[in-house]
């Protein structure tokens, strides 16, 4: 069996390759080049900004003996990356880069690739664990044995066709396991820090990537209560996400938080806790796994962000978008970001946020 | 600091240098202008490009000057082929990128791109050629000397089968023989140098062209056929020093770089994990090598971190892959991503080979223990 394993220079790819060998298959390691300099905004002449990845990954790679290549997906990642994410932005939603990246390039493009140049299956260093269920003949996706690590929320698009030929060899470790075989083999990532920011805004500094990227300016506006009332002033609408409340540098009596952006007219307006409250969530975009339709609803947990605890809710297709109705009023519910529904350990699927009420 | 990376750039010589800075100071005038300052800046460019013919031993007509060899091997594969509607382009593997890229890039014209098989000292298979050649084959292109492991091509038995077997273009890229083997433009159609790999300035070269080849330019607009913009006299001419130099102390500068090689060649062979890349034949300026079970980039690091400085064969975007032209010559994947080159200079002292020689010492030691 012929194992294509996605390498991004971390460690936790370098053990799932690790892995996938010992495991038996004959592998080779390839990264996607995502991004050049030139792309962020970035002198051409300075280093370039992914070498040390593709340095790390291909250490690795020569250290398990298996093949590797570079593969070039700047211009798709410019594309359905780069760019909606700063559209997305722009239309007052925060977006998930990550999720897209997984959408559009690793388990679309690359995945692709890799049935063309002959390979069973892909794997990749996601902590999450696919399954066929022996009662229905279904291949499900299911959360990491290590909840605290799981990251099956960034892989609810995962088309479900392809999911018999994906394999995640970490979804049964945990961190600490993994670093330990990183160190033991002397991977030259066994003590790189785990990525936390966007891998192409490394500075975290978004705005002003997306100011540089564009060309434009996100101009200061007004902060509005509920009412319309302009309670201050903010320093443009796409530094904001919902839910936020720190920085807002507003008196008030109570917390105050983002309840809504509206880019077009460049205001935010805040309020307290109970305005942000909604009970119904609208996602696009939507992906089912382990169910065909939702036609009928169904009782769910849902998670609406990567850190939050799930919910207890009711999920039904309408109008060919997800509706997710929560039993309890959620307060943070950002478009842009991904509404994804469990069952127990079990993804059932989830959608891009567009709307809620 | 121990530069050992002559083949990526050398220094300026202090002459050229000197002489540049008189010339570029005292001409004021755009070689293009019919006046008194634009005719002292055209009298240096027309005596320039007579020099150039007469080191070459070909017509003034032939000689053009490019911002190196970058620019000259892109202008010589799409200047081509402009008006050839596809056909077949063959290369060897040995090619630097700027030929090979731009062979790749000719592919959404329509053209096929075929590449020669090497016998065992890297020298291009000549019965491969024979077979690949027909009628459609639109150019061929050989390096005279590589880059990579300093393979010498028969570049007059190359050409003469071309000639003799089809109606292809034949594109030399003599950017590392200049100054290391003679050169004649007998059947060649057009040939590139560099003038920062002999000891010249940087951002200038040239593209000798056959009178009978048809070139299409890659910029427009303003005076000179084959190449606009405002010509860079001052340039040209150092490049033309440059290149005298090269050639008239070409062998005595080739004997002590022979000696280095041979000193460094004894004192690398004392180690069992070290292999030699670079065929015997190759010129002595380039010596590719490997440490078994060590990357190249690895080892260019650790001597790197002893103030050794060498290169491997990296580029943005192909970094972590194996060298084509070490695997070209039969080595496995392994020995390619372990390979990585010495380059040396007339200008190399003995006192230099030897500190390399204690700090490969250190580096060989350390990463084959780890390995």
């Amino acid at each position: 069996m012929k194992a294509m394993i996605a390498m991004s220079g971390g460690v936790d790819s370098s053990v799932a390759a690790y892995l996938m060998k010992e495991a038996g298959y004959d592998c080779a390691g390839v990264t996607m080049r995502l991004y050049r300099n030139e792309d962020l905004g970035r002198g051409a002449y300075s280093t370039c900004c992914s070498q040390k990845d593709i340095d790390d990954a291909a250490d690795v790679a020569f250290r398990l003996d298996i093949d590797y290549r570079v593969v070039d997906y700047t211009a798709d990642f410019k594309e359905a990356v780069i760019e909606k994410f700063i559209r997305t932005y722009e239309r007052g939603g925060t977006p998930n880069p990550c999720i897209d990246c997984n959408r559009h390039l690793k388990f679309d493009k690359l995945f692709s690739f890799a049935e063309e140049e002959g390979f069973d299956v892909i794997a990749t260093g996601h902590y999450a664990r696919v399954f066929c269920d022996e009662a229905s003949g279904r291949w499900l996706l299911k959360k990491a044995l290590d909840e605290r690590k799981d990251q099956s929320y960034v892989l609810y698009m995962l088309p479900p066709e392809r999911l018999k030929k994906i394999r995640f060899p970490l979804g049964e470790l945990d961190k600490d396991s993994v670093r330990s075989i990183a160190s033991e083999h002397g991977f030259v990532n066994a003590a790189k820090r785990d990525s936390q920011d966007i891998c192409f805004v490394p500075d975290g500094d978004y705005v002003r990537f997306m100011e540089d990227y564009t060309g434009k300016t996100y101009r200061e506006g007004d902060f509005i209560d509920i009412h319309g009332n302009v309670v201050g002033r903010h320093r443009g609408a796409v530094r904001y996400t919902v839910g936020q409340r720190r920085g807002l540098g507003i008196a008030a009596a109570r917390p105050l938080y983002v309840a809504a952006i509206d880019a077009e007219k460049n205001t935010v307006t805040v309020g307290f806790r109970e305005a942000l409250l909604k009970q119904t969530v609208y996602a696009e975009e939507v992906n089912l796994i382990s169910v065909d339709d939702l036609s009928e609803p169904i009782r769910v947990k849902a998670r609406l962000r990567y850190n939050q605890k799930e919910q207890p809710a009711v999920a039904v297709m309408e109008n060919g978008r997800l509706a997710v109705t929560f039993d309890e009023p959620q307060s943070g519910v950002a478009n842009g970001q991904s509404l994804v529904l469990y069952d127990g350990d079990i993804v059932v699927g989830g959608g891009t946020i567009c709307a809620s009420r | 600091m121990i530069y050992l990376d002559y083949a990526a750039n050398t220094p300026a010589d202090p002459e050229i240098l000197r002489f540049f800075c008189e010339k570029e100071a005292s001409l004021i005038g755009n070689g293009n202008a019919a006046h008194r300052a634009g005719r002292e800046t055209a009298a240096l460019l027309e005596e320039t490009a007579a020099n150039a013919a007469e080191l070459l031993g070909c017509a003034p007509g032939e000689i053009l000057f490019t911002s190196g060899a970058t620019e000259g091997n892109n202008l010589a594969l799409k200047g081509m082929t402009a008006d050839v509607l596809g056909g077949q382009i063959i290369l060897s593997p040995l090619e630097h990128a700027s030929v090979r890229e731009p062979a790749e890039y000719l592919k959404k014209r329509g053209f096929t791109v075929a590449y020669l098989s090497l016998n065992r000292d890297g020298t291009v298979d000549l019965d491969h050629l024979a077979e690949l050649l027909k009628r459609e084959t639109a150019l061929v292109a050989v390096a005279a000397v590589d880059s990579e492991l300093g393979v010498v091509q028969p570049v007059a038995e190359i050409a003469a089968l071309v000639k003799e077997r089809s109606e292809a273009r034949f594109h030399v890229d003599a950017t590392q023989a200049a100054g290391k083997v003679p050169l004649a433009p007998e059947r060649i159609d057009t040939m590139t140098f560099s003038a920062h790999k002999i000891y010249g300035l940087n951002g200038s070269g040239m593209l000798y062209r056959n009178r009978r080849a048809a070139l299409s330019p890659l910029f427009h607009g303003g005076h000179g056929a084959f190449r606009a913009g405002t010509p860079t006299a001052a340039l040209n001419a150092a490049f033309v020093m440059a290149l005298n130099k090269a050639q008239t102390e070409r062998e005595s500068r080739f004997k002590e770089v022979k000696e280095k090689n041979a000193a460094l060649r004894a004192a690398l062979s004392r180690y069992d994990k070290v292999s030699l890349n670079s065929p015997d034949s190759a010129v002595p300026h380039i010596l590719n090598l490997g440490v078994e079970g060590v990357r190249g980039t690895v080892m260019r690091q650790a001597l790197d971190g002893e103030g050794v400085c060498v290169s491997v064969r990296s580029a943005c975007g192909s970094d972590g892959e194996p060298s084509a032209a070490v695997t070209a010559l039969g080595g496995s994947r392994r020995e390619a991503l372990s390979s990585w080159r010495i380059s040396l200079s007339h200008l190399t002292g003995e006192e230099e080979i030897a500190s390399f020689a204690a700090a490969f010492d250190r580096c060989y030691r350390r990463l084959t223990a780890k390995a």
